[in-house]
């Protein structure tokens, strides 16, 4: 973060002498910002407001509804299975977020602080596989499903999320850039090698692992068309697929969708509000890393 | 060094003792076990497997499968409801790449002229890209409602004010969205476009904080104006940027699917097939009709298009570097 109090600084040298002029450029910038942020944050407004209104007053169009009620966020809670899908997604997300954070770093480890016959062979193995849709795999992953009798299970449904490569590619980048000097005094020391990665690279990387493992929780919890194959029951579904199929029977009633919508996405917002920081941080290092 | 030290330790078990080295491939592959067979039983294998399938009639029972050969890409050249699928996909991406991107661009300059708010600003347009598509968009699929929706009433208040004032020309009717096949699809590509936008804006803004400040002040000096600026600096310092960008939104694009399926539910792929994808068009063929072969070889197709427009995109742009 030196880079952004360094441009500060020259500018502020570049426009001190002309301080009388009206900063049109600044303040067309905010406008023109003001008004697209409306626009981001509008359909979020719209369905949360929507959700506290009534069946007769959705189609009546005011903004503010005139009666508040709860009973849209009633329904969807008591009525259908919403706490069990929440749970689902629970628990997937955070089963594959543990999965990807220790197996993502470890493979990263070993590519890049170990020797052994075959790394590059290994290393392309994986990169490889970013290659091929998830599309073409889930076929495939269907029959493979039916065949173990994984349909309609938590493993089911998570499989596919538990070691991405692109994570593997992201942690291999980061442990590239520690010292090893570090990891041979340890290694001198009698440290065995799990140790060296537990004790000494983790807790190196540790800015690395708090993003992909955000990444990790958001992409598991958004995921809608392998969880929409695999899970066959309606207790099974994670809260997309349970959305979608609630709100195809629900029809008109928008109300009803729209509180079930606000259940979906407000949780991921507010984890999102909350580390913020860490994820735009995130997407830039895996942008100018990756 | 290590190893020596050890075979001067007493040793009363009789195991095979190792070099360094062999000890250390030894760990290696202990550490990689579980992640190669990973990667090559649910990663590797498949994508071999969908080759496979494509070539065979669906059946539960292996040994009831009919051998087709090319028989099911024949049918995809012929089909015309792939065809149609196949031309959404491209219209998306030739709708949401530049759009994402230009837009992107500009915001994240814009953000960058401004001192104050940056951070939340930059958290606000990136807020959608964190959220379910799915349920993203159903909340567009109720904004876009002809007869209900929020869009179609602002329209017509905004046209009755106008009206009202004697300015007919500022009135606009309410549109039919996604019930029209000719207005779909673009309806789609806004939710597409508003979702990922964010993802432009933080990458971009990241890369235009990387150019040196100095290089826009040496221009300066040299009397170059904002446009100048802009096509000799700035696009040229951003191209890796930009290549990443361009390559990661359309390859997200090519495997359209959450919105379009969540948009018209009741009618997924409609009006008309107008917003169908191919990955719509293949999760219907598998897992409706229980085609599975054919949808392998629909699978296989995306594949070929995502693998040859990212080679012909890399080609392409990292040869435009060379200025």
């Amino acid at each position: 973060m030196a880079i952004p109090a360094q441009q500060q600084t020259t500018r502020v040298q570049v426009h001190r002498p002309r301080k009388r002029k009206v900063p049109w450029v600044k303040l067309l910038a905010y406008l023109v910002l003001i008004v697209g942020s409306v626009v981001m944050i509008f359909p979020f407004l719209w369905m949360v407001i929507s959700s506290f209104k009534g069946i007769r007053e959705i189609l009546g169009f005011h903004f503010w509804p005139k009666v508040w009620t709860f009973a849209n966020y009633r329904e969807v809670l008591f009525d259908t299975q919403f706490p069990r899908w929440f749970l689902n997604s629970l628990i997937v997300a955070l089963g594959s977020t543990a999965s990807v954070l220790f197996f993502c770093s470890l493979v990263g480890y070993t590519l890049t602080r170990m020797r052994f016959p075959g790394r590059n062979i290994v290393f392309i193995l994986i990169l490889s596989t970013l290659m091929v849709p998830t599309e073409m795999l889930v076929i495939p992953w269907f029959v493979m499903s039916s065949d173990f009798g994984w349909v309609n299970t938590f493993w089911g449904i998570a499989f596919p999320g538990l070691i991405p490569a692109f994570g593997v590619f992201l942690m291999r980048q980061f442990f590239e850039t520690l010292p090893r000097d570090v990891f041979d005094a340890a290694r001198v020391d009698g440290m065995h090698e799990f140790g060296l990665f537990f004790f000494i690279g983790l807790p190196l990387v540790r800015s690395a692992l708090a993003a992909l493992g955000i990444f990790a929780f958001i992409g598991n919890w958004n995921a809608f068309l392998w969880p929409l194959i695999v899970a066959k029951t309606a207790s099974m579904r994670t809260v997309p697929v349970g959305i979608a199929l609630f709100s195809g029977e629900a029809g008109t009633a928008w109300n009803l969708i729209m509180a079930a919508s606000s259940l979906a996405i407000l949780p991921v917002l507010i984890i999102f509000f909350i580390f913020q920081k860490q994820i735009i941080e995130g997407v830039v290092l895996t942008g100018t890393k990756g | 060094m290590q190893s020596r030290l050890d075979t001067k330790k007493p040793s009363s078990e009789s195991r095979i003792r190792f070099s360094l080295s062999t000890r250390e491939a030894l760990w290696a592959y202990t550490f990689l076990f579980v992640p190669l067979l990973f990667f090559i039983f649910l990663r590797i294998w498949p994508a071999f497997q969908s080759f496979y399938l494509s070539l065979f009639t669906w059946h539960v029972d292996a040994a009831q499968r009919d051998f087709v050969g090319a028989g099911y890409y024949m049918e995809l050249l012929r089909d015309p409801k792939l065809h149609r699928a196949l031309r959404n996909t491209l219209l998306y991406t030739i709708i949401t790449v530049p759009a994402q991107l230009i837009l992107g661009l500009g915001i994240a300059m814009l953000l960058q002229t401004i001192d104050r708010l940056k951070s939340l600003f930059r958290a606000i347009y990136f807020a959608p890209y964190v959220t379910p598509a799915a349920a993203v968009a159903w909340v567009w699929g109720w904004m876009y409602s002809v007869n209900f929706g929020v869009i179609n009433n602002f329209l017509i208040e905004w046209s009755l004010f106008w009206e009202a004032r004697g300015i007919n020309w500022l009135s606009i009717e309410p549109q039919p969205f996604l019930t029209d096949p000719k207005q779909a699809l673009a309806a789609v590509a806004v939710v597409v476009i508003w979702q990922n936008l964010g993802f432009q804006v933080v990458i971009f803004l990241a890369g235009l904080q990387g150019v040196p400040r100095t290089f826009y002040e040496a221009a300066r000096i040299d009397g170059a104006n904002g446009w100048d600026v802009f096509r000799h600096i700035t696009l040229p310092l951003l191209n890796p940027v930009i290549v990443f960008s361009v390559v990661i939104s359309t390859i997200a694009s090519l495997q359209l699917f959450d919105q379009v399926v969540n948009i018209n539910f009741t009618d997924q792929g409609g009006p008309l097939n107008s917003t169908l994808t191919i990955a719509l068009y293949m999760y219907q063929e598998a897992f409706s009709r229980f085609r599975l072969g054919y949808a392998a070889a629909v699978t296989v197709l995306l594949f070929v298009l995502i693998l040859s427009i990212t080679l012909i995109q890399l080609k392409f742009f990292s040869r435009k570097v060379e200025y």
